[in-house]
């Protein structure tokens, strides 16, 4: 069965490529849903090699200022968890390839019923969850079902992870290990490459699944040369700032997807030529 | 439900009370938090870690705080003898203190360099910049943009502590979005920066941590009533917002089946309307800050935002022990509006000479319900929890007087 999985699928087709991969991370319903229909329908062709979506929540703790204004837009615009499924059936319908992963916080999902949203998750053509407010240790309720429906489970490793920690987290592990390159909220710092380079090898001595980085990658060149060492670079707070942007100079929202389309096109073009 | 042998044996290892509690944080700060833990447990297992916080008490703190038998009030109500644990006797007017001075000892512990906080009504920030002025340690106070508005004194006596007052402008700008900042803070200096957290709310660690340096408060009382009055008492009352100097009154008679406890949350404008902050009588159990607990949410799981005239009752969670001891039914949860706390604010003043913080002004008006309705032989211990100097801006407005 786990051949048969989106993400692996695609990081095993990243490899025989010769190259990294571009992980995009949108917030679901940002700044509407219908823009942020047309965003997802755009990423594949603009390049995006998985997707990232994010459940709205009230209270994102471990985002920025980026992230945090993209979840509030979203919610304004009357998101939910189960329209963001619906946006996840809907880009499914149009693609069959691309690797959607569903991030976000527990506690929307516990309110639907972790069996339930999995299933949701499942039947809406998702293929992984990243869950950021559950450790290894609180996370069985919700990977139990997650498991059963054939899904993912993506652990998060950070620079505090210390071999005690990996071993509490890489066993168990599925589809990619996202590690956060920054000790700190998302789209603020930025790590330094011989460190992200050095936490890659060490977590490749301890697991053969892929590992995606994220936190503080904002350029095409920094996700050129993120993707260069591990296996896919993520690039978020960068996309919905281009959101935060258009709407603060009063664009039409269709030039809000254009903007974010425009920048994953340029974050893709540096990550294919495979160097900066 | 089976009949268990102690309340007063959570949580498990994992940090559970039933349900509630657990360690629901970003990975970042996963070895952070189980370093706190062991920390924690080596100071309690340490006497002279003990005995440092009880001279702290002592002579800093001014513990013991005195059992005071409220003979006005009593009369007025007619009914049950009523005392006060005046805990808004202690050095910087609440129970506070108590939680601070221990955890400042555990980060000092650890080595940590800076604090961080987070503040509603400003109480808990004060007695946080108070125990860094004493320890000198530099400390960093995350206070809701709109709680900075209505609480300018405890800001300006942050500031004169040393401390600096961080406006939060995120969210519902108040101490729910305090929390998150505070922890956002955290996860990106977890090197040097201990965070001492307000009540019995947060990951592991800190419900059963908190809840263990408020104690003092119900042992205190425990012992005080049985040289008073020969006996336990029949009622404890305390207000809840995350739930702290109910926890520290309650915890010490947890097993002692006499002893009947009513926790009172802030019903704001009432439970019927949408301003309120009664998140265990209103709320269902979720996940926010680090814990399972009842909050205050809508149907898709967003938080709401809660409403209380006072602002360190103006929370949409609770400590995860409460909700607990909710689901067991050990301790009854209640509320009290604005209306009758601020009836109960004015009465208390003019009857005791005593001007009570809007967060025990709600536990008196509950107190104020039920006192009647009992023999004049039982005997009601509510703990006043915190000073109303604070609060007379607020209560003068809303009296329709200017100052």
């Amino acid at each position: 069965m786990s051949g048969e999985r989106r993400i692996a699928r695609r990081f095993a087709a990243l490899k025989s490529q010769g190259r990294g991969g571009l992980v995009t991370f949108v917030t679901a319903g940002d700044p509407d849903y219908e823009t942020s229909e047309k965003i997802l329908a755009g990423l594949p062709e603009a390049g995006a090699d998985l997707i990232e979506i994010g459940m709205p929540f009230s209270d994102p703790m471990a985002d920025g200022p980026a992230i945090q204004a993209a979840n509030l837009r979203a919610l304004a615009s009357g998101i939910t968890l189960t329209r963001t499924l619906d946006l996840v059936r809907g880009f499914r319908k149009k693609d069959a390839e691309t690797p959607v992963i569903l991030m976000g916080y527990y506690n929307p999902i516990y309110s639907m019923g972790a069996e339930k949203f999995s299933q949701a998750a499942r039947e809406a053509g998702a293929d992984g969850v990243i869950i950021v407010d559950l450790p290894p240790e609180e996370e069985a309720e919700l990977k139990a079902p997650i498991d059963k429906a054939g899904l993912d489970f993506v652990r998060l490793t950070t620079p505090t992870s210390d071999d005690h920690r990996l071993d509490r987290i890489l066993p168990g592990a599925s589809g990619f290990i996202y590690y956060v390159s920054v000790a700190g909220i998302t789209g603020t710092k930025s790590a330094a490459q011989t460190s992200i380079s050095d936490a890659v090898a060490r977590l490749r001595r301890k697991t053969k699944l892929p590992v995606a980085v994220g936190f503080g990658i904002r350029t095409p060149e920094q996700a050129a040369e993120t993707s260069r060492t591990a296996d896919a670079a993520v690039v978020g707070s960068a996309l919905v700032g281009e959101i935060a942007a258009a709407e603060a100079a009063g664009k039409p929202r269709a030039e809000a997807a254009a903007a974010v389309l425009g920048l994953t096109r340029r974050l893709s073009t540096a990550v294919r030529a495979g160097k900066p | 439900m089976n009949k268990i042998n102690t309340y007063r044996g959570g949580p498990d290892e994992h940090g559970h009370f039933g349900l509630h509690g657990g360690r629901y944080v970003a990975e970042t700060l996963m070895p952070l938090i189980l370093g706190v833990e062991r920390a924690y447990n080596d100071c309690k297992a340490d006497p002279a870690f003990k005995a440092e916080f009880e001279r702290q008490l002592t002579h800093y703190v001014g513990r013991p705080s005195p059992l005071y038998f409220a003979e006005r009030l009593t009369a007025h109500f007619g009914g049950a003898k009523i005392y006060f644990k005046r805990d808004e006797l202690n050095h910087t007017g609440s129970h506070k203190i108590n939680n601070c001075l221990g955890q400042i000892m555990v980060a000092r512990r650890m080595g940590k360099t800076r604090i961080i906080a987070e503040t509603g009504a400003g109480q808990h920030g004060v007695a946080t910049a108070t125990v860094c002025a004493l320890f000198n340690l530099p400390c960093v106070v995350y206070m809701g943009a709109k709680d900075i508005e209505r609480q300018a004194p405890n800001v300006f006596r942050m500031k004169l502590l040393g401390a600096e007052v961080r406006p939060v402008t995120s969210g519902s700008q108040s101490l729910k979005d305090a929390l998150n900042e505070a922890l956002r803070d955290w996860v990106a200096n977890v090197n040097d920066t201990f965070y001492i957290i307000g009540t019995v709310a947060g990951p592991h660690p800190y419900p059963a941590m908190v809840r263990d340096f408020q104690s003092v408060i119900g042992r205190e009382a425990r012992a005080q009533i049985q040289a008073q009055e020969g006996r336990l008492p029949d009622q404890l009352v305390a207000c809840v917002g995350g739930g702290s100097n109910a926890m520290g009154l309650f915890h010490p008679f947890l097993d002692d089946a006499g002893v009947a406890m009513d926790a009172v949350e802030a019903a704001g404008l009432g439970l019927d309307t949408d301003k309120h902050a009664a998140s265990i009588t209103g709320g269902r159990p979720g996940i926010l800050h680090g814990n399972r607990t009842y909050l205050l949410q809508d149907d898709d799981g967003q938080i709401l935002e809660a409403h209380s005239i006072s602002a360190g009752l103006d929370y949409p969670g609770v400590g995860p022990e409460h909700s607990w001891l909710h689901d067991m039914k050990r301790v009854k949860y209640v509320s009290a509006t604005d209306a009758e706390a601020l009836d109960a604010f004015q009465l208390c003043s003019k009857l005791e000479g005593i001007i009570p913080a809007l967060e025990p002004a709600h536990a008196l008006a509950h107190v104020a319900k039920i006192a009647g309705t009992m023999a004049r032989d039982k005997i009601i211990v509510m703990n006043m929890c915190g000073r109303g100097d604070k609060d007379v801006f607020t209560v003068a407005e809303k009296l329709g007087v200017k100052l």
